[in-house]
């Protein structure tokens, strides 16, 4: 960081403020529905995001069991019914590319090819974790793949990416960041903090609301004035648009047009997903609070179910592909428990290690038994 | 009413105090229809209406800060957040605003809220959900901190907290809310702010709160059948004001004090208390007053709770230290 004192562009606003590109979309534009047709993806692009989403589904199966078992630690959010979103995203990204999620993540690590031993094992607390078990179903991080982290505290990792962003900025790389955050986090302050930064410094980032229509148990109607989540770019003069969540072509179409115009650019962007959670908040959730309407919604648009049943349909796919993709999804998830389960716990002697820099020599920086070094 | 948990207890009080005074409101995220992730408010927006028990939207800030708003209007608002550390964005709104109104205009505004937090570890949660926050609350003149340990405390305190006058930080153990007790509701406790003596001891005095009580009693019995000493142990209760005549009373009748918690012991709470033990019992003291507490690291991950935490083992093994007429 400290190598680069000067930033490409002026940080401040109004006369002094460039942009590399001078065009600004109106933040009016829409795209929802699904399309039947694909559009130029290649077969084994759409069997690959198939065969991601599969995995994605049997890994989440696997850590709700993992859970209800114990073998689970602290709190665990599911990815089901945003299979499509995740992969959509991920597969926009290059690997050099910085994500940033929420605590709902354990797909996004997967989709940004973070290996499923890996991710299964920080949410069963194991040394072999993104984290060295200590982060669990909420922070998992990984340098290598671009994972800045999951983050469980609701609209913590906003700024953070905003400031990745800069940092990006000032260095002159051409990495993009995605900040992905919930329709509920839209109403914390950092949200709001975030995008004016964002725009105001011109930075490249794009900030994609995965809209599963429910924070919790409160829907997004009774959570924000304004429900077309969107269309809160609009203050920020940022570009915003929603697509269909549900349809993974659909999302992968727009976020690669924004990543990549802020990689031109370096204008941020807001992409609103529309989809759905199949389950609770977490796995213990119940969701007693919600309709039946709403649970039933959620089951006819299931992401996985849909794009099986079009890849049939168009014949990319046939029933025993399909089936062989589910089988090594399947063996996959369930090796990724056998690797987690087979790990290490963190040893109690690592209880002091990574706070600090260097080791601080306080009575109660240590073990009862221990020396004060 | 028989065997109550602390969460019916909390739910009880709020249900009572709901239909006291028609300025009590209830809010916060998911308060509502799914009644809280502990569900202390379940029933409570079917049976008062959503004018009265109502969901926000998720800004801790706003909610604290609509309540302080609401409460200069002569309202006394009860939010909810939903963890210890999820209160953090909304610590600008608790200790620039809700702990100065009153001193800042001489008197002229009047702020009775009470900010619920359910805080401390215990229950497998990870990091931001079993943070123990006190002492950045006691830090904070303005601010009634206080903590109950029981059920009929729970209902008690949590009463007087509503009809207070000041802002209450509300501190619910959260390892303790499915503790049952055998109660009739409703139960009139000590006042808000009396600490009070849970087991009479002579030996040496345990001083806790909260999520730690429960603990130090366990302690105190098995220092009594493993070691023969007779141990005293102080619910401390109101964390501030802190009741300095009871916790003094008792150390100078044991002559040694050992006080727990689960917050980093580092700047903890626990120094506030050494310290006054130190200015008023410094004559009655047989040996340095101890502190177990937890570690100076943001809380660990689940497997290692159980060495985070204070336990028997520590509290007997700081007992052990001090100083006995047998180890000169
Ligand atoms: C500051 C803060 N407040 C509250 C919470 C508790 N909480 C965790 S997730 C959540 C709902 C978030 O909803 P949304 O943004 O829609 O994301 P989703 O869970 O649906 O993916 C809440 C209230 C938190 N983690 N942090
Ligand atoms: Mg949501």
């Amino acid at each position: 960081m400290a190598e680069t004192a000067t930033r490409s562009k002026p940080a401040s606003g109004g006369a002094g403020k460039t942009r590399r590109n001078g065009t600004r979309s109106s933040g009016k534009r829409v795209q929802t529905g699904a399309n039947n047709v694909f559009s130029g993806e290649s077969p084994d692009t759409l069997r690959d995001y198939f065969r991601q989403m599969t995995l994605i589904r049997r890994f989440e199966e696997r850590a709700a069991q993992g859970y209800t078992q114990a073998k689970i630690g602290g709190y665990c959010h599911l990815n089901l019914g945003e299979e499509a979103t995740v992969v959509g995203l991920m597969s926009a990204l290059r690997r050099s590319d910085y994500l940033f999620t929420n605590y709902r993540e354990h797909g996004y690590a997967l989709a940004k090819g973070i290996e499923p031993g890996r991710v299964m094992a920080e949410l069963y607390g194991r040394t072999s974790g993104t984290s060295k078990g200590w982060g669990g179903s909420m922070h998992m991080f990984d340098v290598d793949s671009g994972l800045l982290g999951g983050y469980g505290i609701v609209g913590g990792q906003i700024p953070l990416a905003t400031g990745a962003a800069l940092a990006i900025d000032y260095r002159g790389g051409d990495q993009v960041v995605m900040c992905q955050l919930g329709d509920g986090t839209t109403n914390i302050g950092a949200f709001h903090e975030s995008l004016n930064i964002a725009a105001l410094w011109n930075l490249p980032v794009i900030f994609v609301v995965v809209n599963n229509q429910l924070g919790m148990g409160t829907t997004v109607e009774k959570s924000s004035a304004e429900s077309e989540l969107y269309k809160r770019a609009v203050a920020y003069r940022m570009h915003g648009e929603r697509v269909d969540g549900n349809d993974v072509t659909a999302v992968n179409e727009a976020a690669s047009r924004l990543v990549e115009h802020a990689r031109a650019t370096g204008e941020p962007a807001l992409l609103e997903t529309v989809s759905h959670r199949l389950k609770g908040h977490s796995v213990v959730d119940p969701s007693k609070y919600r309709s039946q309407e709403s649970v039933d919604a959620a089951r006819a648009a299931d992401p996985v179910a849909t794009f099986r049943a079009r890849l049939i349909d168009s014949g990319v796919l046939d029933e025993d592909g399909a089936a062989e993709i589910e089988r090594q999804a399947q063996a996959d998830a369930d090796a990724a428990v056998a690797f987690a389960d087979d790990s290490p716990h963190p040893d109690v002697s690592t209880l002091f290690d990574y706070t600090y820099a260097t080791p601080v020599a306080n009575d109660s920086r240590r073990l009862p038994a221990d020396p004060v070094f | 009413m028989g065997q109550v948990t602390m969460a019916q207890a909390l739910n009880t009080a709020l249900r009572d105090s709901l239909r006291a005074d028609p300025n009590v409101l209830v809010f916060g995220e998911d308060v509502g229809a799914l009644g809280g992730v502990f569900r202390i408010t379940e029933g409570l927006a079917a049976e008062f209406g959503e004018q009265r028990c109502f969901d926000s939207p998720l800004a801790e800030a706003g909610i604290v800060g609509t309540a302080v708003g609401m409460a200069m209007y002569g309202f006394r608002p009860v939010v909810e957040m939903q963890f210890d550390a999820f209160a953090y964005p909304a610590f600008e709104q608790i200790t620039s605003h809700a702990a100065k109104l009153r001193n800042r205009t001489r008197g002229a505004v009047e702020l009775p809220m009470v900010i619920r937090i359910p805080y401390g570890g215990g229950i497998g949660g990870v990091e931001h959900h079993s943070d123990s926050s006190e002492a950045y609350y006691t830090h904070t003149p303005g601010l009634t901190v206080v903590s109950p340990a029981t059920p009929a405390d729970a209902y008690s305190m949590l009463q007087e907290a509503i009809t207070a006058a000041d802002p209450v930080v509300f501190l619910e153990p959260k390892r303790r809310y499915w503790t049952k007790a055998e109660v009739e509701l409703p139960a009139a406790t000590e006042p808000m702010h009396r600490a009070v003596i849970r087991r009479a001891g002579t030996d040496v005095t345990l001083l806790a709160y909260g999520p730690m009580v429960a603990t130090a009693m366990e302690a105190a019995e098995a220092a009594r059948t493993e070691e023969g000493r007779d141990v005293e142990v102080v619910d401390l209760r109101s964390l501030s004001p802190l009741d300095e005549d009871t916790v003094c009373a008792s150390v100078r009748k044991t002559g040694r004090a050992v006080i727990v918690h689960e917050a980093p012991v580092f700047g903890g709470y626990g120094a506030e208390v050494a310290a006054t033990i130190n200015r008023r019992c410094f004559h009655y003291l047989e040996a340095p007053v101890a502190r177990v507490g937890g570690f100076d690291i943001p809380y660990p991950s689940p497997k290692l709770e159980e060495h985070h935490l204070p336990h028997t083992g520590r509290i007997l093994d700081a007992i052990a230290e001090l100083q006995w007429e047998e180890d000169r």
